[in-house]
């Protein structure tokens, strides 16, 4: 048995695996490692000889299984080929999840517009106090907060709420809904409030340059959750957790879109949206144009892919 | 429930399997606080260097308004450090970390390779779920009750935390034997290694008789009668067989 000379002669090639007689020598050694292999365990099965030979096999084959590591080429893969399929895959999930969204939205509005004490279920007695001071808790804002700073905890903050909304889909999908619906209640309940004291312009004005995208990407990780949790409710492989794994794996993707367009969103809530100086039609440009940057981004024509694939 | 030590078993192109032991919630609680000990001390030393050069005297006391110099140079990445440190570490070392290095395991695919970045990235996401409600309840709960010792993030990412098997090591006369060299097989390379790591345990008549027993039935000479410890003699015989070319 001449495993460990083969060893020593495979670690040696992986060292210098940088073309393709190295490659093809490793993948020689890596099948006459195996053969010793199966010899040590028929005849000494209790052996440190084996040991040391399943050891040598495993870390051969983790070597020849890793894959090359073309971190470049793989996100442009991931942006223009991977989400952009993704997201027609969940196509039916990022409607609905818009839908509950929005249907919450109406009720939060509906729900404190005819009884306006129930506000205090939705927001804290500083911005109650601050709305009915007819003042925004937005006014001011840089002059308490840097703009630097007040980013970094927007987008952190969002983000949160983004992995979380696509997590709780672990919940067989009710935890999605819960953070959907809630995001949704709180949004239309606030705005609700604010109009009854004459403020729903000036919110509309801070919101709308980093809202649309924010918004949007709330659903989008709402539809990643429900899909997630759609999986654990009607698994359409061998079992849940295979199921839920595929659709994880699957639906996971659109997170990474969600949270490179999430700091761009912390970066305009930072900068754009609190600062009085920048006029309503810049906010509306700045707005619409991130928006439909995320369009390109999600479909993959910002990566330079054309169409979308025949079905 | 959670059982004995289980392996995991991968189909290879070669037609033998490979053997991957899984690791339990003992290695993988090891594994992270190992981790966790390593992101506090930096991101703390962190802390402490950045606040003493902002201050320029020895005060970690934050600036009384908020700063964005104090914000950007000392707490985000004091923070970056505390929460992305698995996320980064994982992808930039193949679904590894110092941490679980140390504790002599790692991550793997189900088919035995690396995880991809997608998988690692997921299963950090998952982290959230399995942090829930505090130290890490769910995926505790989740790891002694799953037959792989899976956390919510590995169901989802398909991962495993495997044993890294680094410290089997060939005895050096399985490896002279290996090459092919001496008079020794495998087995009597194997056997002669034992004795030789046992000597110091045995009585000097059990390891002399062994001695003779395996260099008789391996071709090695008795040592040479000489004025010399007869222990030591037997033991240098028996190296020189494991050694032998």
């Amino acid at each position: 048995m001449d495993g460990p000379a083969r060893q020593r002669a495979l670690s040696a090639s992986l060292l210098r695996s940088d073309d393709a007689a190295d490659a093809t020598h490793l993948a020689d050694d890596y099948r006459l490692l195996a053969h010793d292999l199966a010899r040590a365990r028929t005849l000494l099965p209790d052996s440190r000889t084996r040991e040391y030979l399943e050891a040598a096999y495993a870390r051969a084959h983790a070597t020849l299984h890793r894959g090359a590591w073309h971190i470049g080429s793989e996100l442009l893969t991931l942006f223009r080929d991977e989400i952009p399929a993704v997201v027609r895959s969940l196509r039916p999930y990022i409607i609905w999840s818009t839908t509950i969204f929005a249907l919450a939205a109406l009720a939060g509005y509906a729900l404190v517009h005819r009884y306006p004490e129930l506000i205090a279920l939705f927001a804290s007695p500083d911005l109650i106090a601050t709305v009915e001071r007819g003042k925004l808790w937005t006014e001011g804002l840089l002059n308490i907060v840097p703009s630097s700073v007040l980013s970094v905890q927007i987008l952190s903050r969002n983000i949160s709420v983004s992995l979380f909304a696509y997590c709780a889909g672990f919940l067989f999908g009710l935890g999605t809904l819960y953070i959907l619906g809630l995001n949704g209640l709180m949004l239309g309940a606030v705005f609700a409030f604010v109009s009854r004291h004459g403020l729903g312009g000036p919110l509309a004005s801070f919101i709308v340059a980093h809202g649309c995208v924010e918004l949007s990407v709330l659903c989008l990780s709402g539809a990643a959750g429900a899909a997630v949790g759609e999986a654990l409710v009607r698994p359409t492989h061998a079992g849940r957790i295979e199921s839920f794994r595929i659709a994880a794996l699957r639906s996971g993707k659109l997170l990474i879109a969600c949270v490179a367009l999430l700091v761009g969103c912390g970066l305009i809530e930072g900068y754009v949206s609190p600062n009085p100086g920048v006029a309503l039609w810049a906010r509306l440009g700045v707005g619409v144009g991130y928006w439909l940057f995320m369009l390109a981004l999600l479909s993959g024509r910002l990566f330079g892919r054309r169409a979308a694939h025949p079905r | 429930m959670s059982g004995p030590v289980r392996d995991l078993t991968v189909d290879s192109v070669t037609g033998i399997d490979v053997s991957l032991p899984v690791a339990g919630p003992g290695a993988r609680a090891y594994a992270f606080l190992l981790d966790w000990h390593i992101r506090l001390i930096v991101a703390l030393a962190w802390f402490v260097v950045g606040a003493l050069l902002y201050n320029g005297r020895p005060s970690l006391a934050p600036p009384l308004s908020n700063d964005a110099r104090w914000f950007g140079t000392v707490v985000a990445p004091a923070l970056a450090i505390y929460f992305l440190y698995h996320c980064v570490l994982e992808l930039a070392m193949r679904g590894s970390t110092p941490g679980k290095r140390m504790a002599g395991v790692r991550l793997v695919a189900r088919d035995g390779g690396s995880p991809s970045a997608g998988a690692l990235l997921t299963r950090n996401v998952f982290r959230l779920v399995d942090s829930l409600p505090l130290c890490y309840g769910v995926g505790l709960i989740s790891v002694v009750l799953t037959r792989d010792h899976l956390r919510i993030g590995d169901m989802a990412a398909g991962t495993l935390l495997v044993f890294e098997r680094a410290e089997a090591r060939l005895p050096g006369s399985a490896a002279a034997a290996a090459r092919g060299a001496g008079h020794l097989d495998a087995a009597g390379a194997e056997i002669v290694a034992e004795l030789l790591e046992r000597w110091s345990t045995l009585t000097p008549e059990a390891r002399q008789r062994l001695a003779r027993q395996v260099l008789e039935r391996y071709g090695g000479g008795e040592p040479a009668a000489s004025g010399g410890d007869p222990d030591a003699a037997w033991r240098a015989e028996l190296e020189r067989l494991a050694s032998s070319r």
